[in-house]
């Protein structure tokens, strides 16, 4: 498993990582199907941060230490100890949005109507997560983490450095 | 006051394909496309669009399609469709029409009149995948005759600074403020990963960049911005600016607005305020003020490295050029009618100054009838395109060239001639934060440095043809050239003959 790295200098918010994220969680592998065909727009599972000149993409960093898996009520949020991956299993989920609350950087959204959360999957079985490959600006840049043991000290902070 | 003026453009936006995604409206600098919320849908202002097809290219299901609205007027060839919207523009705002760029207009482009020769049977054509070719170039002084010491077959005449050139093109003086950081940046690592040199342009450089010193020509221009001593001891060569082919005999003026924290400490001037460059160096009045100018820099860094003049190519270029290396020039550039501009009257981009080809070959005979030939290295600029112009300039007589345009194409531009707006949506021509990110200096640097060796691998091509392996054997050979649909008085100023003869 690898880690999402933001390059915020060279961010220019455009929003594709997002529409590319829906893109990748929606039932077409089609732009215009999935966003005019299905009845519901997929939602994001990043979102895009502005203010003045500063922009960059936010999405679960797969904190080693994750507050959103203490946090879960129904145990739904769990961290995979072999790939570090945080992951949301839908059938658990029982969208009281707890997760929400101690997410210390804001990185999972709600399905309202399905009453579940979205977050970052690192689009499991693709190479490079869709916002990655998608970016068109090289702002985004995947890095695969080969030692997991090592310290995770600062690394939220890190990564949108 | 009610415009009579109509859209440039036209938006076409294929609600087949267009999924309100507000990528066009994010990237779009000039509030063209515009998200209605009411009705969820994106829409444009076509009176807005400039043409630069930035949309066209970041949609993501290629929605869009930007189309020239050429108006109908009754056919007048006097009264053409830009001439009267020039005349509107001024109707409607008193002022001098400014644009960005190059030269548009349908001067003769002699370098499509002229045509290179290859070998066939008396003479064999080289392969230049199997056989070394040698691109090297050499900037600087040449002396007139060199001694040998005979016991040790070592060189005794002391030589010049030289500059050694892997890939006889250079990129043109753009400065930090025209445009941005990034594009510095881009350049500068492009010139160091291929062997060349860059060109600061007039407004100082910064200095995260000092480390590509080795790769930089710093200049010196009639504003003295951001010139002091560790900027010229950081250059390879220094570049006196007199002037510039998209204006020939005007100065500059960078905006308040683009001087930014970062420009302004690099300029050295306050924040905000606007950057002049005066029309001529003040204290150059003849050849001899610019002789005192160029020894005081060779002095300032110890007569370390070559001192380059450059000026726009006029009317009597060849004998200011041979004033020029008179004076102590090591190096002399020209830039032609088609050299470009982040801001100038369009009247004098359009109408000042001469082609680029008749400019080099007159200066080139000049120099070689005068015997200081050797003396300096010439290098021209102003509208090179790919290398069959840089093989046809070197033809001519040319030691390198310069190119500023076709570096910014590689870089994303479109030529949309809106660098004096400030609002480049490329992220190139502008100094707004939120624009200058736009250019990736890793992204920028790969595609200059794969840009030049596209051209270099040409150039080996032409030279193979030619059956000769060294760009020095073609340098300055006009043997080589044969022009097209020429006059006889062209064909004399261009030392060239017909095709055919």
């Amino acid at each position: 498993m690898g880690r999402v790295y933001i390059k915020k200098e060279v961010c220019i918010g455009c929003h594709l990582c997002e529409l590319y994220c829906q893109l990748q969680h929606s039932r077409s592998t089609d732009l215009i199907k999935a966003f005019k065909r299905e009845s519901m727009r997929p939602s994001p599972r990043l979102r895009v941060e502005e203010k003045e000149a500063v922009s960059f993409s936010v999405r679960c960093q797969h904190c080693d230490e994750a507050p959103c898996v203490y946090a879960c009520l129904s145990g739904a949020l769990t961290r995979d100890s072999k790939t570090g991956l945080v992951k949301v299993d839908e059938e658990r989920c029982i969208g009281c949005w707890t997760c929400l609350l101690v997410c210390p950087i804001g990185a999972i959204s709600r399905d309202t109507a399905e009453k579940k959360v979205l977050k970052c999957d690192l689009c499991q079985g693709e190479d490079v997560p869709a916002c990655v490959a998608n970016c068109p600006n090289e702002a985004l840049i995947y890095v695969e983490v080969q030692d997991e043991s090592h310290s995770t000290e600062g690394k939220v902070i890190a990564m949108i450095q | 006051m009610k415009t009579y003026l109509t859209p440039k453009f036209l938006v076409q936006r294929d609600p087949e394909r267009c999924i309100q995604c507000q990528v066009c409206v994010n990237q779009c600098t000039f509030d063209t496309h515009y998200y209605d919320v009411e009705d969820d849908e994106v829409r444009s202002h076509d009176e807005n669009c400039i043409g630069c097809l930035r949309c066209v290219l970041f949609c993501p299901t290629r929605a869009l399609t930007i189309r020239q609205n050429h108006l109908d007027y009754r056919d007048n060839y006097n009264w053409r469709p830009e001439v009267i919207e020039d005349i509107v523009k001024q109707a409607e705002t008193g002022g001098v029409l400014l644009t960005g760029m190059g030269n548009d207009k349908g001067q003769r482009i002699y370098w499509d009149h002229l045509v290179l020769n290859a070998s066939q049977v008396t003479n064999p054509s080289i392969d230049p995948l199997r056989e070394p070719m040698e691109l090297t170039t050499y900037l600087g002084r040449k002396p007139d005759r060199i001694e040998l010491d005979s016991e040790s077959s070592t060189l005794k005449t002391e030589l010049a600074p030289q500059v050694s050139l892997e890939v006889p093109v250079m990129f043109a003086a753009m400065s930090y403020g025209a445009v941005s950081l990034n594009v510095h940046e881009s350049l500068a690592r492009a010139a160091t990963e291929m062997g060349t040199l860059w060109n600061t342009g007039e407004g100082g450089l910064h200095s995260k960049l000092y480390k590509y010193g080795n790769n930089t020509i710093v200049q010196v221009a009639s504003g003295r911005f951001g010139v002091h001593a560790e900027y010229l001891d950081v250059a390879r060569v220094i570049e006196i600016k007199i002037g510039q082919g998209a204006k020939p005999g005007i100065g500059g003026h960078l905006p308040g607005e683009k001087v930014s924290s970062e420009v302004s400490l690099t300029r050295m001037i306050p924040q905000g305020t606007d950057a002049l460059s005066p029309a001529p160096q003040h204290d150059i009045y003849s050849i001899e003020d610019l002789a005192q100018l160029i020894y005081a820099l060779k002095e300032a860094t110890n007569y370390s490295k070559p001192i380059s003049v450059k000026i726009a190519a006029v009317h009597n270029s060849a004998a200011i050029a041979s004033g020029m290396v008179r004076a102590g020039a090591d190096i002399i550039v020209l830039d032609g009618l088609r050299g470009s501009t982040g801001a100038a009257p369009k009247i004098i981009r359009d109408n000042v100054g001469i082609p680029i080809e008749m400019a080099l070959a007159s200066v080139d005979s000049r120099l070689r009838q005068e015997g200081i030939r050797n003396q300096a290295s010439v290098v021209v600029s102003g509208g090179i395109r790919n290398s069959g112009d840089v093989a046809k300039a070197i033809a001519l007589g040319a030691d390198a060239v310069y190119i500023g345009t076709a570096a910014l194409i590689a870089l994303g531009c479109h030529v949309c001639q809106q660098c004096h707006t400030g609002k480049c949506a490329w992220g190139i021509c502008t100094t707004d934060l939120r624009l200058t990110k736009r250019v990736n200096p890793d992204i920028g640097a790969r595609r200059l440095t794969n840009l030049l060796r596209g051209w270099s691998i040409e150039l080996k091509d032409i030279l193979g043809g030619l059956g000769v392996n060294a760009l020095e054997s073609l340098r300055g050979n006009r043997l080589h050239l044969r022009g097209v649909g020429l006059t006889d008085t062209e064909l004399d100023i261009l030392g060239v003959r017909m095709a055919g003869s």
